[in-house]
C-alpha cells in the first residue's frame, strides 16, 4: 500500500472517488497500525464530515470541534470496528452523535430528537411551479452551495438531521432510524416533511415562469 | 386517489417502497394531475441536487487544526 502524506490544503477528489473500493484495505491497514492509511481516510472524508457537522450544528466552531472529535473517536475505536457496515457509515454515525451533543448543549430546550413531533396534517405544497430540467446549472457551484446550506439550516434540527442522513449521506431508512434512535415511521414522516419543506425553499430560486401548458 | 393521498405517500413513492398496486394508482393520478406531477418532480430534483452537491473545501485554518489535532493524538495513542 502506498503511504500518502496529508494532501495539500484545498485538494479534493471527484465525487466518484469518494467511495472507493480500497476503503476496506485502508481500514485494515489503519487497524494494523498504519497511520498513513488512517490519514488517507481522513483526507477522503473530511469535507463531507465537515458539511455534515455544519449542517447539523449550524455553528462553525461546533462543526469544527465535532468533526475533530469524530475523527479522533473513530481512530480510538477503530480496533472495535468490525466492518458490519461501511467505514464511512460508521464514521457518519460518530460525527452525527458529536454534532448533536454540541447542538443540545447550545440549545438544550429546543433539540430533542426522540420526542414525538407533530409533522402537521397539512403538507399540501403551496407553490407548485416547474423548475425545468437542470435548475442547478443556472448557478455557480459555490452559489449553489450557499443556497443549499441556507435552505437546510432553516429546517428544524429533527428534520434537517433526518434529511442529512437519509438523502445526503444516503443511509437507508433503517440505518437512519438506528443512528438517531428513532422508529422507522418517525424517520419516514420527518423525511417527508423535510423534503417538502426543502422543495418549497428551493422553489424560490428555481421556479420558472408559469405557462399555460397542461 | 386524491392529491393529499399522493403527498402522504410521496416519500415511499420516491424511495420505491410501495406495493405495485398503490404505485400504479399514484402513477395513474400523476398522468392526469399536473400539480402533483410537478411536486413529485421538483421533490425528486431537490433530493438529487442535495445528494449530488459537492462539499466545499475545508477552510484552510479548519483543516490545519484538524490535522494538527490528529497528529498529536495519533502520536500519543501509538507511543
Amino acid at each position: 500500500m502506498t503511504s500518502p502524506k496529508m494532501g495539500p490544503v484545498g485538494a479534493r477528489p471527484l465525487p466518484s472517488q469518494i467511495v472507493k473500493d480500497d476503503e476496506g484495505a485502508l481500514v485494515a491497514a489503519a487497524k494494523a497500525g498504519e497511520i498513513s492509511a488512517f490519514e488517507t481516510l481522513v483526507n477522503r472524508y473530511e469535507r463531507k464530515i465537515f458539511r455534515l457537522t455544519m449542517n447539523i450544528t449550524q455553528n462553525r466552531e461546533d462543526a469544527e470541534d465535532s468533526m475533530q472529535e469524530a475523527f479522533l473517536k473513530a481512530y480510538q475505536h477503530l480496533p472495535g470496528f468490525e466492518g458490519n457496515s461501511r467505514f464511512y457509515t460508521w464514521l457518519v454515525r460518530i460525527a452525527v452523535n458529536q454534532a448533536l451533543m454540541k447542538l443540545r448543549r447550545r440549545r438544550p430546550n429546543v433539540v430533542s430528537l426522540d420526542e414525538e413531533i407533530d409533522t402537521g396534517d397539512d403538507m399540501m405544497p403551496r407553490d407548485v411551479e416547474d423548475w425545468g430540467p437542470s435548475p442547478e446549472e443556472r448557478y455557480e457551484q459555490s452559489e449553489m452551495g450557499d443556497i443549499l446550506s441556507k435552505a437546510i439550516g432553516e429546517l428544524d434540527p429533527p428534520f434537517r438531521t433526518v434529511f442529512q442522513l437519509r438523502d445526503i449521506e444516503e443511509l437507508s431508512t433503517e440505518e437512519t432510524a438506528d443512528a438517531l434512535e428513532l422508529t422507522v415511521p418517525a424517520v419516514k414522516s420527518r423525511l417527508l416533511r423535510a423534503r417538502l419543506k426543502l422543495r418549497e425553499k428551493l422553489n424560490t430560486y428555481f421556479r420558472q415562469e408559469k405557462t399555460s401548458e397542461v | 386517489m386524491k392529491c393529499k393521498e399522493i403527498i402522504n405517500e410521496l416519500a415511499n413513492f420516491l424511495d420505491e417502497a410501495l406495493d405495485p398496486c398503490l404505485r400504479a394508482s399514484i402513477e395513474q393520478h400523476l398522468d392526469k394531475c399536473k400539480d402533483c406531477r410537478i411536486v413529485v418532480d421538483t421533490t425528486k430534483q431537490t433530493i438529487h441536487i442535495f445528494c449530488n452537491s459537492e462539499p466545499a473545501p475545508l477552510p484552510p485554518s479548519t483543516r490545519q487544526r484538524l490535522h494538527e489535532a490528529l497528529v498529536k493524538h495519533l502520536r500519543r495513542v501509538r507511543v
